[in-house]
């Protein structure tokens, strides 16, 4: 074998990633709060997830183990169906919601016949965003709706684009990162009185289990789902397609139980989603009332020990009840990460030295953030496997993290 | 090279970042200056203090505003150029602090050429009412260009922000 190239560039990287863990060392104590990026798991999802591993079959093929996998899909989709308020329609899983996300949205323009134009919220998930900007290469027309200073969409802005052309409007019934809840049901009106035919889609993958949802009454046609945001295993999401509505596969290959999605479907990992998708439904009051108290304890307990201090997004009921965003000024948001890091409480930033770009998060700018302010933003969620005595833990790291970045930070008026 | 993205940090960023040397304002500081703006997400203010006779650097310290990287690369260049010429510290690169830490990983470059940036723009200030040594050039450099063009940069970005004329509508 050949030496140098990527095999010696992967070994370097590796080497170095492992003596960057060692040299962290490990906190006496840790809070994981980035659920945004990665989620926690619920113990019941995990056996589950173990015990689907013993099924070995694959439920497109006609022989027992297959038909045990084709069981643990429908339990799944049955019990997704019971907590978005659907009874009809189909729901495709694919392996996370940025695969939902692309297959709701080039999935609609592929089997568009005539309609050119798509319209997204400015703050969408980059899965939606992305997609719809690629697909302008292909002769579509994207229109971006913008939102107020809170995240809410500009609802006059929207009655005064959906035309006959529109094919699709997409808004998050959830921000990822703000926590703005949305009046779906109001904009599918607006929607569908100006074009009956236009289709909505909804990014739903931070709404599922944080704020009610009945989709087929609030009138969305299409709505995506993320499996590790609410605590099932990693390596599932999913697609809700209202029936009727003619979607274009965007993956090609060996068929599969379900038309939209080919490849083998990840069965242990939908069979943790079920059970995941379970626990919401029956504890979804006490799961929501427990993440509102922890977020407004942190919230408030920020602002009673941190000066200079912003929270993006709303307050109160329309903010998602397990989102916590918030800038600090003067701090840069990564270094704030590694800072918290250190001492064991896990966050993420919408800083742009998080990112691949010299910008920092669209989200934040398009809520008419200055740059400076989103530079020093930190995106926390808590969940129902969080208690009490995590956020005073975090209440007592947070605020000393700050002090000390401020402290080596210029003295400089924004 | 691997399109992976992150390349992790290196432990020596680690250790720098927290426990950096050189830390804080110079109130006799005779030069000083910064790079990089809050807009940036990145900015570097360099202090120098200098013994006027030898032309050498006999104390440096910095403020960061920035990320890991950039508050490891404004201690590491303070420390080395402690003791240095001001002609020999002028000469420094970026590509040297990021091998001496380890490797930055290449979306944290700019942290370097920030750093180098503010360090060339102290010098070019210590010598703005001084005889200028033939080793300055007149011209900046292409590490100072760069650190302007990231400046520029980001004035253009945040005018179109404060404009809200960003993205098609």
């Amino acid at each position: 074998m050949a030496g140098g190239g990527l095999r010696e560039d992967l070994l370097e990287q590796l080497e170095k990633v492992r003596s960057l863990v060692k040299a962290h060392g490990s906190p006496h104590r840790e809070v994981y709060l980035d659920l945004e990026n990665s989620g926690l798991v619920f113990e019941e999802a995990l056996v589950a997830l173990h015990e689907a591993y013993k099924i070995h079959g694959n439920p497109s093929i006609t022989h027992r183990p297959g038909w045990r996998a084709l069981e643990a899909i429908l339990e799944a989709e049955l019990g997704l169906m019971d907590l978005i308020g659907v009874d009809n329609g189909e729901v495709v899983f694919t392996h996370s919601g940025t695969e939902a996300n692309n297959l709701a949205v080039m999935g609609l323009a592929r089997a568009s016949c005539g309609r050119r134009k798509i319209i997204v919220s400015q703050i969408e998930h980059l899965s939606v965003k992305f997609p719809a900007e690629r697909l302008q290469e292909h002769g579509f027309k994207l229109v971006e709706i913008p939102v107020d200073e809170e995240g809410f969409i500009d609802l006059d802005y929207l009655a005064g684009q959906v035309d006959d052309d529109t094919l699709m409007v997409s808004v998050a019934a959830v921000n990822h990162e703000i926590g703005v809840i949305q009046d779906l049901r109001a904009i599918a009106e607006i929607v569908k009185d100006k074009s009956p035919g236009a289709i909505i889609h909804t990014d739903a993958c931070d709404a599922l289990g944080r704020i009610p949802l009945d989709l087929e009454s609030a009138g969305v046609d299409i709505a995506s789902f993320s499996g590790h945001k609410i605590f099932a295993p990693k390596g599932v999401g999913a697609l809700y397609v209202k029936e009727g509505l003619k979607l274009e596969p965007i993956l090609h290959g060996q068929l599969s139980s379900q038309r939209l999605w080919p490849g083998a479907e990840n069965i242990p990992a939908i069979a943790g989603f079920a059970r995941a998708l379970e626990l919401f439904r029956k504890n979804f009051d006490e799961y929501r009332s427990r993440m509102r108290r922890l977020r407004d304890m942190l919230i408030d307990g920020i602002f009673e020990r941190v000066d200079d201090v912003v929270l993006n997004g709303p307050k109160g009921d329309m903010r998602a009840p397990d989102n916590v965003n918030m800038s600090f000024l003067y701090c840069e948001g990564e270094a704030l990460t590694v800072e918290l890091s250190l001492r064991g409480v896990y966050v993420s930033s919408g800083s742009a030295c998080t990112s691949r770009t010299l910008e920092p998060s669209h989200v934040l700018l398009a809520i008419k953030r200055p740059y400076e302010v989103a530079h020093g933003s930190i995106l926390m969620k808590v969940s129902p496997m969080h208690d009490e005595d995590d956020i005073k833990y975090v209440l007592e790291q947070v605020p000393e993290a700050v002090k000390r970045l401020r402290a080596i930070s210029p003295r400089v008026v924004m | 090279m691997s399109s992976r993205i992150p390349l992790p940090y290196s432990p020596k960023v680690l250790e720098l970042f927290r426990n950096p040397k050189n830390l804080g304002r110079m109130e006799d500081a005779n030069a000083v200056a910064t790079a990089g703006s809050l807009a940036c997400g990145d900015m570097i203010t360099i202090y120098l203090k200098i013994d006027d006779q030898r032309e050498r650097i006999i104390d440096a310290s910095f403020e960061s505003y920035g990320c890991a990287a950039n508050i490891a690369t404004a201690s590491l260049l303070t420390e080395m150029i402690k003791g240095m010429t001001l002609r020999d510290a002028w000469n420094i690169s970026w590509k040297q602090l990021s091998d001496e830490l380890g490797g930055l990983p290449p979306i944290k470059y700019h942290c370097g050429v920030l750093a180098v940036g503010a360090l060339r723009r102290a010098i070019r200030a210590y010598y703005k009412d001084r005889a200028k040594p033939d080793w300055l050039p007149d011209e900046l450099t292409p590490d100072e260009r760069h650190a302007l063009e990231e400046e520029e940069l980001m004035k253009i970005l945040a005018k179109r922000i404060s404009e809200g004329g960003r993205n098609s509508h």
